[in-house]
């Protein structure tokens, strides 16, 4: 059994905050229903990375929306809306993911679909709130993170701002989503009744940074100051970052530069003896470290940081770490490919329950592949 | 209602990802309580970030912990064993990240608290997994990124693999973890059983890639290419990426090239019509793009590009940002007081249920602060 055995969520959203909280729900036991517009459906069918389709839909929806159904309805019929509100009567979880107002015109918002089914669960997911000046920019993940001061945690200082390179605002609130469902579905055991999930992009992305932005509030609201030479983490000293080797890269994490100075027998390390000025003088260590790094091979480093149990890793490209036995041990890939198509691999859910690997290998859903089929299933408009 | 008012969980881990995932816990209702070594505490209680310190600890540790109530045990003393096995008798959720092996010699893994709790919810992170030749490795947050990959998709073409700039494998293995042992809580409620939950840095991390790694394992395994100027996304096509103006900087996203170049009047753009090459050419679009730029400031480009729907943004600080209308209106700060009247801010959960923000002023517990509430005389 799986944890959400039994649980039917119908998922209104496009692109990927929306759809991978549903993904996860789909992982962990529930059966998702996409509800699409027809014709087109999702936008992200024909949103593409590398230009990459596969049976005519683009790989990354394909990535996205594995282990669910798809159900055609055009939203602006009332035959449609009828049978999609009959459709939320026998189901547990509603997800929406458009912009503030637009479910409430269709008479899906939360109030309205509670009406129909009280036991619902009701997630949204918005750029910036419901409410407040934002509420009509587009929530884009990209535009999120430059406006979440996230972009100048990244990269070197000198650089310009350097977004995440991941849609790491959608991922994050996409997570945050499914916790509140997850945790709403719970209590609907004790209460009966269903719950409203709000989340959006900026408080996500913020909640990201809340290590960071605590530090910031308390200590006088400075600049977060960017390492100038391999910056890892604005607010973490010296030797924190990737360093170049003789013959490729080296990561040090945190640890005293003494003990550093002592393993590489450098009198210049050793002048840095003050704990203080591991950040004060962060970029000025950080370039003694490099030059000492610089001097021989990856390897050689290792053996040495790691005999004396120094936090240390080589830097591995996807290659390196596809070719790795402790890659492969994970059992991270699955194939999803559609009936009769070419192969598509993918990663699995990272979560593992009682030790059991679950490898679903339910493909992406065509456009409207189950809408008769779910019609006459759960009989709806009255269909027998 | 809180969804979890009435769950208690015993948390003994640290640093950030644990306790990351018992922190949001705490804030959708639970009772967590925090396991710590007698005399030193979470190793993050000491942690440098910023020479920053509440109180006698780290501002860092008084984020991750606030909400919580906390006892202090000796895990190798026989007796505070017993002490601890009449606590886990009555907790819902016990929370473990130490490296593989360490929970089982201190008498704490999965089957020795099944044995006296059987139906509780036990989530586990390691580093790498439990098994496999990275297994007894430093699961820290660098280290793993760096293993991961994601290293050689951030920030320039030209640079070293950047890592990102925050402990995105932790944060987001902290809240993999939120998620089954939320499963896991409904599951005993379908089924009446427990659950054993477990997942690790580098099986999180790969997750967040999961859209540019699956392209990247459909597409002949080629090695993404970082754009050589502003880069934002390996696979992305122009104009995606974040742009400097006269004044400042602005972020352009997904957009029509030959559109974008009639907005912002650039000619050198309306050639590109065949959309292929927004990928194909990206770099030499953005070039293109960054020239044009820098020639007006921020607020005149937003004056062109927003009445036309597209999508771009301002680049702000945290300084510009808290100041806005949009941000205050999120309500998303909090003032949280320690048991020495100090008082901090910092943000609160970013889950709203039923309209209500969850907030919380309690802060993180002094170490041991609680032994005498659930330390019973025996």
């Amino acid at each position: 059994m799986k944890p959400l055995n039994g649980i039917i969520v119908l998922d209104f959203s496009q692109y990927l905050s929306g759809p991978s909280a549903a993904l996860r729900l789909a992982d962990l036991g529930a059966r998702v229903i996409k509800i699409e517009r027809p014709k087109s459906g999702d936008s992200s069918r024909r949103m593409c990375l590398h230009n990459l389709k596969n049976d005519g839909d683009s790989v990354l929806f394909q990535t996205i929306n594995r282990n669910k159904e798809s159900f055609c309805a055009n939203l602006k019929s009332e035959d449609d809306l009828k049978l999609v509100k009959d459709l939320i009567k026998k189901s547990d979880v509603v997800i929406e993911n458009f912009r503030p107002g637009v479910m409430k015109k269709m008479g899906l918002g939360y109030t309205e679909v509670s009406r129909i089914n009280p036991r619902i669960i009701y997630g949204s997911v918005t750029g910036y709130g419901k409410t407040g000046p934002l509420n009509k920019k587009p929530g884009q993940d990209l535009l999120v993170q430059s406006m979440s001061g996230l972009a100048w945690l990244n990269g070197n200082d000198g650089q310009p701002p350097m977004p995440f390179p991941l849609s790491v605002a959608d991922s994050y609130a996409g997570v945050h989503l499914a916790e509140g469902i997850l945790a709403c579905v719970f209590r609907r055991f004790r209460t009966g009744k269903g719950g409203y999930v709000e989340v959006s992009l900026l408080e996500s992305i913020l909640d990201l940074q809340f290590e960071v932005i605590t530090t910031y509030l308390n200590d006088g609201r400075k600049a977060p100051k960017r390492s100038k030479i391999n910056n890892a983490h604005a607010y973490l000293s010296a030797p924190y970052g990737i360093y170049k080797t003789k013959d490729g890269y080296i990561a040090l994490a945190m640890g005293s530069i003494l003990e550093l100075a002592d393993i590489f027998n450098s009198d210049k390390l050793k002048k840095y003896s003050n704990k203080e000025e591991w950040f004060t003088k962060r970029d000025e260590i950080k370039a003694v470290i490099s030059d000492i790094l610089l001097s021989n091979t990856t390897n050689h480093w290792l053996e040495m940081l790691e005999r004396n149990n120094y936090w240390c890793a080589d830097v591995y490209s996807w290659d390196k770490l596809m070719n790795s036995d402790a890659f492969k041990e994970l059992k991270l890939l699955i194939n999803v490919k559609r009936p009769n198509c070419k192969d598509l691999i993918t990663t699995r859910c990272p979560i593992t329950f009682d030790d059991k690997i679950e490898q679903s290998q339910k493909w992406a859903p065509r456009l409207g592949e189950n809408t008769q089929q779910i019609i006459d299933e759960f009989k709806l408009g009255g269909r027998a | 209602m809180k969804p979890l008012e009435g769950i208690k969980i015993l948390d003994f881990s640290q640093f950030l990802s644990g306790p990351s995932a018992a922190l949001r816990l705490a804030d959708l209702g639970a009772k967590v309580i925090k396991v710590e070594k007698p005399e030193q505490g979470d190793l993050c209680r000491s942690m440098y970030i910023s020479n920053c310190y509440i109180d006698k600890d780290s501002s860092l540790f008084q984020a991750i912990n606030r909400n919580k109530d906390g006892i202090s045990i000796d895990l190798k003393n026989k007796d505070s064993k017993n002490i601890l096995f009449d606590i886990i008798k009555e907790v819902d959720v016990v929370i473990v990240n130490f490296r593989p092996g360490v929970a089982k010699k201190l008498g704490i893994d999965y089957s020795s608290i099944k044995d006296i709790n059987p139906l509780v919810i036990y989530g586990e992170i390691t580093g790498y997994g439990k098994t496999g030749p990275w297994k007894s490795k430093p699961g820290q947050d660098l280290l793993v990124q760096s293993l991961s990959g994601i290293t050689y998709l951030n920030c320039n073409k030209d640079q070293p693999p950047m890592p990102l700039g925050l402990s995105v494998a932790d944060l987001f293995s902290g809240q993999h973890l939120v998620q089954g042992i939320l499963a896991g809580l409904i599951k005993r409620e379908s089924f009446h059983e427990g659950s054993y939950i477990h997942v690790s840095l580098l099986e999180s991390i790969m997750d967040i890639q999961f859209e540019v790694f699956t392209t990247y394992l459909n597409d002949g395994h080629k090695t993404p290419e970082r754009s050589e100027i502003n880069n934002a996304n390996a696979y992305i096509s122009a104009p995606y990426g974040i742009y400097k103006t006269a004044d400042g900087y602005i972020a352009l996203a997904m957009v029509s090239i030959p559109h974008l170049g009639e907005l912002i009047g650039c000619n050198e753009l309306l050639s590109y019509t065949d959309e292929t090459k927004w990928s194909t050419n990206r770099d030499e679009i953005k070039k293109i793009i960054a020239n044009h730029l820098v020639t007006q400031t921020t607020s005149h480009w937003l004056s062109l590009l927003e009445p036309a729907d597209v999508w771009c943004a301002d680049v702000l600080t945290w300084d510009k940002l808290f100041s806005t209308e949009g941000f205050k209106s999120l309500d998303m700060l909090q003032e949280v007081v320690t048991p020495y009247g100090t008082k901090f801010y910092t943000t609160r959960c970013p889950i709203t249920i039923d309209s209500e923000h969850y907030k919380s002023s309690k802060s993180a517990p002094v170490l041991g602060q609680d032994n005498k509430t659930y330390i019973k005389e025996r």
